[in-house]
């Protein structure tokens, strides 16, 4: 690589956890002007690799370098003083505040000591119309889409004079179009002679928006590619380190299961619904079977999840299992009634991070028990040890804090939590967001393993291709309503892309 | 060499070791400076001295302490624990009655009632933070505003003097050790088997990392919650007929006093965090044990009124030091910089 244009470099970096080594010698260069991916697994060390740059974690060895002089990022603030912004996977925003002070937030403008509101909205409105977005920013954060509140991320980051800026899996929870038009900021941005770090899971936004990938994988680096030479096959072989057999083979576990499918139902819902979260509908999951839930962000996926495990209550409508009825429903009910959820947002509902992985996994199971009886330390750790192997959970043991796993792992320690109560119907709701494709692999497949084993399925996914791989029937949402259910062959790409933008077209767009 | 050093490490890191330290130091300054501090002897068949002084009037300390941290580990805290103790000290009071070595009522019953009141405060609290969702400082203020004036229409405005004295050892007897003692003993092991030996401490720590993760995970938080501040009341309870029995009164408006305060303290001193999680009973009770020996080395050391106030801060402050993340960060990055150098 030629030097004319570096930006960022980093040399050697290596940092260790306890028990985890988490970078090994890795070098990155980013260039000016660049769109740089940065790919691997999860647990490859690409957070690892940020949190060095962004000051959040010191390193034990190596060197960075920015415009050619050494630099030491203390924290992020620093971090940011130097020019380097970072906008997170889930984001770092105060919601209860406006669009306009969380943009400003700690670097307010004075006038005559005191802050200066009018200074602050009409820049913050400026800000956003720089990447094409209007909207009342003396409005709460809060009230807007998970979208607009990545949009006003970035839009804080570059405010904050950023030479480099990094975004780590922004496109998570965006809609294509959303993508598209964030794609159309960052194009802008690097034509402005900014370097941008892409950390992304979704190989086509890769391959649409870089100019070069750099590979992680056990926290060392395989290399740096041109992405216009670099096939996608060898990018995931790559990243993998081995070639991609599983996913063929999970289309054939999927057909056998189909077959297998039996027709006593297990849970039927009739008319439920609760006014301004979702219209009222009506399914049936049998035993064995995964139903895919299908539908953009927002269109009332997450919603359904909620009634069904009873973390929102109706307000028509039943819920019946084997033919009775169970409502009201309350989590610590739909556990006792062996219905499980491993919620959407992984972060705030789902892992308890200061606590082992140990206790994380038994919290439900222990739960459902009761506080009285509790499980003595030999089956606790039995358990436990038995969900580390099976779901190939990467920690030295139980009793590590589940902070210090990655994205991928607590999402599985999440998963062992409720396959550790045995449950009859499991709810995932975006089981795979933001984890890597082999760990997603190793998702679906336990997903398919568990619905042979005749436990019902609630999968809702925004990639409509692990629905399609993994449901043997899919619910099509759109605008807080069920619009369809496919099965058999409807179940294909085209069918359920025309089911959920039906009337997108003649809708305001 | 290197196992040593570890060694040494994981112990500096243990939340323990600040309060194991100030500790260690109170009574160090003592072994230097205050002539008999250490004097332990035999009379009437009763061990005495100002160790065995500490342990008495810091009793009342710790148990509101073991309660406190229990509440705390769930991300709350309760500011009413002296006025429950005062509440506590004058139902007992009322129901002996001021006659002379006798009482209107059995002294089992009077406790039994005493404590089922002492548990309804702490339930009171509960409900007000779990069912109704107030904010625990909030909620808990409610009662520690309007504690002592239900403990003042309890005693009618007087001081209950109490003249039974079955009741008096309870604060103040012996069995070669004090009483109070065998009682503190006595249910820091109930506690910490209750919460140790069923999942309660498990549920308690998960509620105070993530209450929400925990909802999801079907823990039914608020029943915990509801029962961790009735066991916060209940302690409070204990130590109210303690600091009744060992002045022979109920003192509406003193009993307790500032106690809430010295409990979260103990509590914190003793490495629970205030924003909930993990928690260590015994780290609550060195805590108390800390507070305690400071005021009584005050005492013995002849400082001024005035100035022990001022040393117990500067104490508090030392250990908090010792505890925070950023001063820790500073301590132990400078001892594994020179190891290269110094091996």
């Amino acid at each position: 690589m030629s030097e004319r244009d570096v930006l960022l470099r980093m040399k050697s970096i290596s940092k260790t956890f306890p028990g985890v080594k988490a970078l090994s010698n890795v070098d990155f260069t980013l260039e000016r002007g660049e769109v740089h991916a940065l790919m691997g697994e999860n647990g490859a060390g690409k957070s690892t690799l940020i949190k060095v740059l962004t000051g959040v974690e010191r390193p034990e060895a190596g060197v960075i370098e920015l415009e050619g002089r050494p630099i030491f990022p203390k924290d992020p603030h620093h971090a940011q003083s130097l020019g380097i912004s970072a906008v997170y996977q889930e984001i770092n925003l105060c919601l209860n505040l406006s669009v306009a002070e969380n943009i400003f937030i700690g670097r307010e403008p004075l006038k005559f000591g005191r802050i200066d509101w009018k200074t602050i909205h009409q820049r913050a409105q400026q800000l956003l119309e720089r990447l094409d977005i209007r909207l009342d920013v003396q409005q709460s954060l809060g009230s807007f889409s998970v979208a607009i509140q990545q949009m006003v991320a970035i839009a804080r980051a570059l405010d904050i004079s950023a030479k480099v800026l990094i975004l780590d899996e922004p496109t998570s929870c965006l809609d294509a179009n959303e993508v598209e038009r964030l794609f159309q900021v960052m194009r802008r941005l690097k034509s402005e002679g900014l370097g941008i770090i892409f950390i992304s899971h979704f190989l086509d936004q890769v391959y649409a928006i870089a100019d070069r990938i750099t590979v992680l994988r056990n926290s060392e680096q395989v290399g740096c590619y041109s992405a216009a030479t670099l096939p996608r096959l060898e990018l995931v072989s790559k990243m993998l380190g081995k070639e991609l057999e599983d996913l063929e083979g999970l289309a054939r576990v999927k057909q056998a299961g189909t077959s297998r499918v039996s027709k006593s139902t297990l849970l039927e819902v009739k008319n439920l619904g609760r006014i301004g979260k979702l219209q009222p509908f009506d399914l049936e999951v049998n035993a064995g079977e995964v139903v895919g839930l299908a539908g953009l962000l927002g269109s009332g996926r997450t919603e359904t999840a909620q009634l069904l495990f009873g973390v929102e209550q109706p307000d028509s409508g039943s819920i019946k299992l084997d033919g009775k009825e169970i409502q009201p429903l309350s989590p610590a009910k739909a556990l006792k009634k062996k219905i499980g959820l491993c919620p959407e947002n992984r972060r705030s509902d789902g892992v308890v991070p200061e606590l082992t992985v140990r206790e994380n996994i038994l919290l439900a199971l222990q739960a459902g028990r009761g506080w009285f009886r509790r499980l003595n330390r030999k089956q606790q750790m039995e358990i436990t040890n038995g969900y580390i192997r099976a779901l190939n959970i990467s920690t030295p043991d139980g009793e590590q804090l589940v902070k210090n796993l990655s994205g991928g792992n607590q999402q599985k320690v999440i998963l062992a939590r409720w396959l550790a109560t045995d449950p009859r119907l499991l709810i995932l709701d975006e089981p795979t967001k933001g984890i890597d494709i082999g760990a997603k692999t190793e998702i679906q497949k336990l997903i398919l393993a568990l619905a042979r084993d005749g436990k019902a399925i609630v999968f809702i996914s925004s990639e409509i291709d692990e629905v399609i791989r993994c449901s043997q029937r899919v619910m099509v949402l759109r605008d807080r309503q069920k619009v369809t259910e496919l099965r058999g062959d409807q179940i294909n790409k085209t069918w359920i892309m025309q089911s959920i933008a039906e009337r997108v077209s003649d809708g305001p767009a | 060499m290197d196992r040593h050093n570890a060694g040494w490490r994981s112990l500096m890191n243990s939340p323990l070791s600040g309060a194991g330290l100030a500790l260690l130091l109170i009574m160090a300054f003592n072994l230097f400076f205050t002539p008999g501090f250490f004097d332990i002897r035999i009379q009437d068949n009763q061990l005495r001295g100002s160790l065995i002084d500490i342990l008495v009037r810091g009793a009342p300390l710790m148990l509101m302490a073991l309660g406190m941290t229990l509440v705390i580990a769930t991300g709350g805290v309760d500011l009413s624990v002296g006025p429950v103790a005062a509440i506590t000290g004058a139902v007992a009071a009322a129901l002996i009655g001021g006659q002379l070595n006798v009482t209107q009522m059995p002294l089992s019953l009077v406790l039994l009632i005493a404590l089922l009141i002492a548990i309804l405060c702490g339930i009171w609290n509960g409900v007000l933070v779990a069912y109704i969702g107030i904010q625990p400082i909030v909620a808990t203020l409610i009662l520690m505003v309007a504690g002592r004036g239900i403990a003042q229409l309890i005693t009618q405005g007087q001081i209950l003097t109490i003249y039974y004295p079955p009741y008096h050892f309870l604060g103040a007897g012996y069995w070669f050790l004090p009483f109070s003692m065998y009682l503190v003993i006595a249910i820091f092991i109930l506690i910490s088997l209750f919460v140790r030996r069923t999942a309660l401490g498990l549920f308690i720590e998960a509620i105070g990392v993530s209450a929400s993760a925990s909802y999801y995970s079907g823990i039914n938080e608020k029943n915990i919650k509801l029962l961790v501040y009735g066991l916060c009341g209940l302690c409070a309870g204990i130590a109210g007929i303690l600091i009744s029995a060992n002045i022979r009164s109920a003192d509406a408006n003193n009993a307790g006093l500032w106690y809430e305060l010295d409990a979260i303290l103990a509590v914190v001193i003793g490495g629970t965090a205030l924003s909930g999680g993990r928690f260590s009973l015994v780290g609550s009770l060195l805590g108390a044990l800390i507070i305690q020996s400071l005021t009584t080395t005050i005492y013995r050391f002849g400082v001024p009124p005035e100035v022990t106030l001022v040393v117990k801060a500067g104490v508090v402050f030392t250990v908090s030091l010792l505890q925070a993340p950023g001063f820790r960060k500073l301590k132990l990055g400078r001892s594994v910089a020179p190891k290269g150098v110094a091996q």
